[in-house]
């Protein structure tokens, strides 16, 4: 059987091995429904919760609505990438990587493909509870729709590294959260800014910090590909 | 023709405790070798650290040609283990599981249904979740996801745990067919009478340490 394997590390070997782990982990949660069932009603709930709070000075939640909008995003993921990694965790389907040949790059760009999509998802219905909830308009469409990719590139590959990191750890559920939310902190200021001027509340341009966001994404994509292997090790 | 399996003076850690604690073992091509010993004696450790997951800090540990000391992951690869855990998602399907396994190792999807096939998993269980499945079912698909990889070196911990008594009969007929096409089966088990039927060699740990190795009259390939 060794002989029929492809041997691991090549980049169409890492990109086949993404793709199976992507494929294998949008299933999952399409089958458990916990992102759609639990961590989405949470992030509308906080948006809703916002907006009661900051309701009584509109000036005030909208100057907010960017940071909000970011802080709510940051929390769900921690959420969706704590889901994502505890799955492996259960009956020992981590070890099960370990032992099946995927490339360590692989398997965490696959997990990072998957929780990019669930993450955009995520990331739309969030920007129209904005729209909804706090009367948001948006001033330039392209832009934001720049800026929250690039951003959520950036959090599903921090998120991926350190899913990975606490995976097996006790009190990775409080853990991660820990790790994580300090390391997106450039996220956090730069999704705002951008979000800012996409609003229409910053007049200043919007673009170089797409710019920003895209460097911080490939920076983080680049040391969890790399990182991958011996956090996978650790876990 | 080099052991399969060399370990000389192994020494491995959960922790600080040193669960394996200077083993020395070789294991042949073809053999069907039994560990036995008490709970803790370090069985479970030294499958463990044979598939390259444990780490071998000390001493001489060499698998399929693999050295583990220098790089326990390139041997992955090329084991398969079936240990307490089934390695399977809850949420997906018997057949979505054993896909996946299946394709990770360069097997196909038709290599994961043959081996769903020769454990006898029925037909009706493939689109269950595995969630739905009882115990000895879930071991049976976990089992087949092994299979399916076609291993050149079976770890099993306690194969026969959680089945009934056709599914005991599988588990030792496919150890008796690896053996025979040249795969090297290792496997603990408490289950004495059986296990002592299918191996033909007993390696008997206690302490992290072999205690005792006795040749019988099981398979051999």
């Amino acid at each position: 059987m060794a002989e029929a394997v492809t041997a691991p590390g090549t980049l169409r070997t890492v990109l086949s091995d993404a793709r199976l782990v992507a494929a294998k982990d949008l299933r999952l949660e399409l089958r458990s429904r916990v992102g759609i069932s639990q961590v989405l009603p949470f992030a509308l709930l906080v948006v809703l919760l916002f907006a009661f709070a900051l309701d009584p000075d509109r000036r005030v939640l909208g100057a907010a609505t960017p940071g909000l909008y970011w802080m709510v995003v940051l929390f769900s993921s921690v959420l969706a990438v704590g889901r994502s990694f505890g799955v492996e965790a259960e009956d020992g389907v981590l070890d099960g990587l370990r032992l099946s040949g995927l490339s360590p790059a692989g398997i965490y760009l696959g997990k990072v493909g998957a929780l990019l999509v669930e993450l955009l998802v995520l990331d739309l219905v969030l920007a129209l509870a904005v729209v909804v909830f706090y009367g948001t308009d948006i001033s330039g469409p392209v832009l934001l729709a720049a800026v929250v990719g690039t951003a959520t590139v950036g959090i599903a590959a921090a998120g991926g590294a350190y899913g990975g990191l606490t995976a097996r750890m006790r009190g990775r559920d409080t853990l991660l959260p820990l790790l994580l939310l300090p390391l997106l902190a450039p996220v956090l200021i730069g999704g705002t800014r951008g979000v800012e001027v996409a609003l229409g509340r910053d007049a200043g341009p919007g673009w170089p910090w797409v710019g920003l966001l895209g460097i911080f994404a490939l920076v983080y994509l680049t040391l969890g590909t790399l990182m991958f292997r011996p956090l996978l090790e650790d876990a | 023709m080099a052991p399969v399996v060399h370990l000389q003076q192994a020494v491995a850690l959960i922790g600080r405790f040193p669960a394996l604690a200077g083993v020395d073992l070789d294991v042949d091509a073809g053999e069907v070798v039994l560990l036995r010993g008490p709970n803790g004696a370090g069985k479970t450790t030294l499958l463990r650290a044979c598939a390259g997951l444990v780490p071998v800090v000390s001493g001489t540990a060499t698998v399929l040609g693999c050295d583990l000391v220098a790089d326990r992951g390139a041997v992955r690869r090329r084991v398969g283990l079936l240990g307490h855990a089934t390695h399977l998602d809850d949420d997906l399907s018997v057949t979505e599981n054993v896909d996946f396994w299946s394709q990770a190792a360069g097997a196909t999807r038709a290599d994961g249904r043959a081996a769903l096939e020769r454990l006898e998993v029925a037909t009706r269980l493939y689109d269950l979740p595995v969630r739905a499945l009882s115990a000895g079912q879930r071991r049976r698909v976990s089992l087949a996801a092994v299979l399916a990889r076609r291993p050149e070196l079976w770890l099993l911990d306690e194969p026969h745990a959680g089945l009934d008594a056709a599914g005991r009969d599988v588990v030792d007929g496919l150890m008796a067919e690896a053996a025979s096409v040249g795969a090297t089966v290792l496997f603990a088990s408490h289950e004495l009478d059986r296990a002592e039927a299918v191996a033909r060699r007993t390696v008997v740990i206690a302490g992290g340490a072999v205690q005792d190795d006795e040749v019988g009259e099981g398979h051999d390939g």
